[in-house]
């Protein structure tokens, strides 16, 4: 298991335009599969366009205590892009004004980040309805600095959604690095003891499950009532949903599909699992991503392939909901990764 | 064409079947994908038994298709290595019970 970044391995794929370059070329160049565009424009959805805005996604940087084979971010102990005072003020000022019902800290673990916590209070006064935090669990157990972060998202009512791959050891632990499911579980433990996911409580706990491969994720509802009878049987531990999200072809994942010689497979499977029900309702139409340094995305993917918005406003500093809300979403091959099957987005199926 | 009898690749093409005959071929496909339902039992009680009968057929692309089936619904390494188990059984108990075919015909010929 890998504990640098692909960045700080100086690995090809870190680069972005590399794996732009392998995403349009190959099996989509010859015209073995049908591009991403190619496939929405049979169902006339071509260009994808946004709705209403639900959802502010912020990237508070890309650090991370675990180097997990499948992250999307290449997030890792090693990466040193975090987002400064000075970006969150500016997010502060999007988030008192914004249409959008949902604010969603993501990263790394975004509780790595020094401003975390202040920002964290200062988000809350805004009273956005849904305020989620995207925590890897086993920050919390990483630190004696950490220890109190269930109480901390309980006094902000933060809604805590967490990456659990599998209810088995050997499976978390292949996905997330050794000793992550015992951490995990333990984590997982303290939030139930504050009041997280019990069954009438109000302090949501929900779970994310990727993958640990190079297969799709199976039925979302199947796979939750599996997770919730083996986790409460095996460690009395309560949650509410599950939601399962498929792996995109993009950064580390994609490494991982290339060096074991499943990637063609892996985008036939994406291809042939193509639902147009779930374009619909994908992630970008609703969601806006911001990153570390204030620039702004479609979504969390795209801004790890450096795909700003295709808007005049690209950046914090200069946010008008009304303008990027009349932009294209910038698509590519990757995008499959959300329309397969029920859809795949940080919210679960879509479809 | 490739030069062995068997192709991983070709398992993609499985769909193509219905080109050379397109009623039957969707015939089949519907039927297939009906059985694979939701049904008296479950769809992964279904998969499990797919993937025992996949290796008693010695099928390779079944065997693919149905592992990948497999970890898609969360199914565990030891419950598909069990229905494995399942399926050599029968097999080898198939070959053995015919034992006693061979020990009446003993108990005929010799006096």
């Amino acid at each position: 298991m890998a504990t640098k970044s692909l960045k700080a391995r100086n690995n090809d794929i870190a680069n972005t335009s590399r794996q732009m370059e392998i995403l349009s070329n190959g099996i989509f160049a010859n015209g073995e599969l049908p591009t991403f565009a190619a496939k929405i424009k049979e169902t006339n959805q071509f260009p994808l366009r946004p709705k209403k805005l639900e959802i502010l996604q912020i990237n508070l940087g890309y650090m991370c205590n675990q180097v997990c084979e499948h992250c999307h971010v290449d997030a890792g102990p090693d990466r040193k892009e975090i987002m400064t005072i000075d970006t969150m003020k500016q997010c502060l000022e999007v988030i008192k004004n914004t249409g959008a019902h949902t604010l969603d800290l993501t990263g790394g673990a975004p509780e790595m980040n020094p401003n975390f916590r202040w920002f964290v209070e200062e988000a809350s006064k805004a009273g956005i309805k849904d305020f989620i935090v995207r925590s890897n669990l086993t920050i919390i157990r990483a630190n004696k600095k950490y220890y109190d972060l269930p109480e901390f998202f309980k006094k902000h009512n933060v809604h805590v959604v967490s990456s659990m791959p599998h209810w088995t050891r050997g499976k978390t632990d292949k996905q997330r690095g050794s000793g992550v499911f015992d951490k995990s579980i333990k984590a997982l433990q303290e939030l139930n003891a504050v009041g997280y996911g019990m069954p009438d409580s109000d302090l949501k706990l929900d779970l994310v499950y990727n993958p640990s491969g190079a297969f799709l994720p199976g039925d979302q509802m199947a796979l939750e009532n599996d997770f919730k009878k083996a986790l409460k049987a095996d460690f009395n531990i309560d949650f509410h949903s599950l939601f399962a999200i498929t792996n995109l072809p993009i950064s580390r994942f994609l490494d991982y599909l290339i060096a074991s010689e499943n990637y063609e497979d892996y985008m036939y499977n994406l291809v042939e699992a193509y639902n147009p029900a779930a374009v619909e309702n994908v992630m970008c139409t609703n969601t806006l991503s911001i990153s570390w340094d204030g620039w702004l995305y479609d979504c969390d993917f795209n801004q790890m392939l450096n795909l700003k918005v295709n808007s005049k406003v690209k950046h914090i500093s200069e946010y008008n909901e009304e303008l990027l809300q009349n932009r294209n979403i910038i698509i590519n091959q990757h995008c499959y990764g959300c329309t397969a099957g029920s859809g795949s987005s940080c919210q679960g199926v879509v479809a | 064409m490739s030069k062995s009898y068997y192709d991983a690749a070709d398992l993609r093409k499985f769909g193509k079947i219905t080109e050379w005959n397109e009623e039957l071929g969707n015939k089949f496909f519907d039927y297939y994908g009906k059985v694979f339902e939701e049904g008296a039992l479950t769809a992964r009680e279904k998969s499990l038994i797919a993937l025992a009968v996949a290796h008693t057929e010695q099928c390779p692309y079944c065997i693919d298709a149905y592992t990948k089936d497999g970890l898609q619904r969360g199914i565990t390494k030891p419950e598909m290595m069990e229905a494995i188990h399942v399926g050599a059984a029968i097999k080898s108990g198939a070959t053995l019970v015919h034992g006693v075919q061979m020990m009446n015909k003993v108990n005929k010929l010799e006096m």
